[in-house]
């Protein structure tokens, strides 16, 4: 089932948690909203499952207008951050639950039941309590629980927040796959843009109670809207330049930037990734920067190369593939010229 | 007699942190000084009084003791009338005390802190005076004694005046009881079972309840101790007629002041027989509602995660 926010806002006091936020979820997605902390996220899912209510702004399941209706009547499946299992409930008694308030007949229960607990590979837990489980287990029972009254749409707060890493992994993994499924509309928020790449097939980044950017994850990450979600998705290089005459310029590097074809000069801010730039021994003819190498981080499947640029006093970010690395053999205090592969250009006071 | 859950919180923290303290060590003298102290104090003040009351309870045998209980008419009606003062007391403060927690744990509201100093007020006020209040709303010369007696309705030196003054008196047990723990738990578990298509009385009866019942048993144990218990506020709404108004205590004091001493210690001796059991519940309880607590803080302090 398909959803759709309109012109959301909702304040607590005198914070504005979303100010006139829309999204559109298609049937069947699973969609990330990504963000920082205070960013709306969680009030927008807790909107959608009926647990808030919108101070302005609708809320549409499919065709139906649902801002109105209880949380008990909407039928949508809430994961909860941490988990808010029924603690003096075993873990059937949990699945069951929503079944049980809607007085549906024991066979049925049992049975779903059952299933459910194959589904999240939970079978022979059913006697456990919730304090007997570990966090990924009682993950997995919220997640059950929540599907057990055969929701129109799945939410989930932070669902891998509280677990430790590896775990996180596997259940990133296994979300996805389940997704795929039970192919339900589903929702998560996470402020782990990584997080949000792997397992989503929309992302919609929020900041300060709006949305920065919605699209597909590539599409948000090559094309970001913005220097916030540009930021936000993980650790970039910036640059002070300008842009003129449709090139953006930094010291004695430039790049083309045809969306500024102006004589007048106009101060920019320049985005590099860590992994778009190119280390070189010797200045390769085309602009590119002078910079010393402080540090190395040859751990994980990309080498880390933290360089100094002294000209303009900036630390730089580079990601090399092992096999770069092991090409240019270097090591810290050598001289190498970095040249960006692709550079992102925001001016934020640019107004024609 | 007041002790609370805040202090029971405070008691599950104390214990987690105890291996700590254990590092400095006061000198022997000190230690068995103050237990010495400690439990010469108890002796004089607590298990001398309590054993003396049974031993004049009994001192004319058994055959005496029971003669004493229920030979006498106005004693044994001033049994039954505590057996029906003290439980209506205790439900009225059940329902209120749920409320009031329920309001003041899951809630932010004007007046919530005013909300919860007042429902400490009767701990503070002197049971005569809380007394005397009733006397002068509900008496004859009271506000609405005058409208009250049109309707046919008694309260002063009537069974509904002593069930408002055990009520008034009995009135934060079961509320300060309960704040702590709710506040503890949380309501999202509540939250989940709403979403999950649950009614605010499925909510209500199939997951705040049995979260809550420890605590919840806990105050009923201490608000009916101290319901059957109440002398002060009581001595002044009854009026003192026997057969009529007297509730044990009362009995006890008047068998006491006529000076019918067998009777009067053998009455005594069934209150304290109730302070005993309630002791000995208020033991196991306190221990359920601390692991309660216990559970709560680690089930709601899960690892890492933001808000």
């Amino acid at each position: 089932m398909s959803i759709s926010v309109k012109n959301i806002t909702k304040k607590f006091g005198a914070f504005t948690a979303l100010d006139d936020v829309s999204l559109e979820v298609p049937g069947g997605a699973l969609l990330a909203l990504l963000g920082p902390s205070g960013s709306g996220k969680t009030t927008l899912l807790r909107i959608i499952a009926g647990l808030e209510v919108p101070d302005a702004g609708s809320v549409v399941c499919q065709d139906e207008d649902i801002t109105r209706q209880s949380a008990r009547d909407r039928n949508v499946g809430f994961v909860f951050q941490h988990y808010a299992l029924f603690r003096h409930m075993n873990v059937f008694e949990n699945v069951a639950f929503g079944m049980r308030v809607r007085k549906q007949p024991k066979k049925l229960i049992n049975d779903r039941v059952a299933e459910l607990l194959h589904l999240v590979r939970l079978d022979g837990l059913e006697r456990r309590y919730p304090s007997q489980l570990s966090g990924g287990q009682r993950q997995r029972v919220a997640l059950a629980r929540a599907l057990a009254i055969q929701p129109k749409v799945l939410l989930l707060d932070e669902p891998f927040g509280a677990l430790d890493a590896k775990v996180r992994q596997e259940l990133r993994q296994w979300l996805r796959r389940l997704h795929h499924e039970i192919n339900m509309t589903s929702v998560f928020v996470t402020h782990d843009q990584e997080e949000a790449f792997e397992v989503a097939d929309r992302v919609v980044v929020m900041n300060h109670g709006r949305v920065e950017q919605a699209g597909a994850p590539d599409e948000v990450f090559e094309h970001p809207a913005n220097p916030f979600v540009m930021d936000f998705l993980g650790n970039v290089n910036v640059f002070h330049g300008r842009v003129q005459n449709g090139r953006a310029l930094l010291g004695s590097m430039e790049v083309a930037y045809p969306e500024y074809p102006h004589q007048e000069a106009r101060p920019a801010t320049l985005y590099v990734r860590p992994h778009e730039l190119e280390i070189e021994r010797l200045p390769n003819g085309v602009a590119s920067l002078k910079a010393r190498v402080e540090r190395i981080n040859p751990a994980g499947s990309v080498a880390k190369v933290f360089l100094m640029a002294a000209e303009f006093g900036v630390g730089l970010n580079v990601e090399l593939s092992s096999e770069r690395y092991v090409e240019l053999a270097l090591k810290a205090g050598d001289t190498v010229y970095v040249s960006p592969r692709k550079v992102r250009v925001f001016m934020p006071e640019y107004v024609i | 007699m007041v002790s609370t859950g805040q202090n029971l919180v405070a008691l599950a923290e104390a214990h987690k942190r105890a291996p700590a303290t254990l590092a400095h060590r006061d000198p022997p003298v000190v230690q068995w000084g103050l237990t010495l102290l400690a439990v010469l104090v108890i002796t004089i003040l607590i298990v001398v009084p309590v054993v003396n009351v049974f031993y004049q309870a009994f001192a004319s045998g058994i055959a005496a003791y029971w003669e004493n209980l229920v030979g006498d008419k106005d004693t044994l009606h001033s049994i039954m009338l505590t057996l029906i003062v003290a439980p209506v007391a205790v439900v009225a403060n059940l329902v209120f005390g749920v409320a009031a927690a329920w309001a003041i744990a899951r809630f932010r509201f004007p007046g919530r802190s005013l909300l919860t100093a007042l429902i400490d007020l009767p701990f503070s006020v002197s049971p005569v005076v809380a007394g005397l209040m009733l006397v002068l709303l509900f008496g004859m010369q009271g506000y609405f004694g005058p409208w009250l007696r049109e309707h046919g309705l008694q309260v002063i030196f009537s069974t509904p005046g002593l069930i408002l003054a055990t009520s008034f008196v009995t009135l934060p047990f079961v509320a300060r009881e309960l704040i702590p723990v709710m506040e503890a738990i949380g309501s999202e578990e509540e939250t989940a079972a709403v979403s999950l298509g649950a009614s605010g009385w499925q909510m209500f009866w199939l997951v705040t309840v049995p979260n809550i019942k420890w605590g919840l048993l806990y105050g009923i144990i201490l608000c009916n101790a101290r319901a059957m218990g109440e002398f002060g506020a009581v001595y002044v709404v009854s009026g003192h007629i026997a057969g009529k108004t007297d509730t044990m205590p009362l009995r006890v004091e008047k068998l006491f002041q006529e000076y019918n001493n067998p009777a009067s210690f053998a009455v005594a001796s069934l209150l304290t027989s109730l302070a005993l059991v309630t002791l000995f519940l208020k033991v196991i309880l306190e221990r359920r509602t601390r692991l309660e607590l216990a559970e709560a803080a680690r089930l709601t302090t899960a690892p890492g995660g933001t808000p």
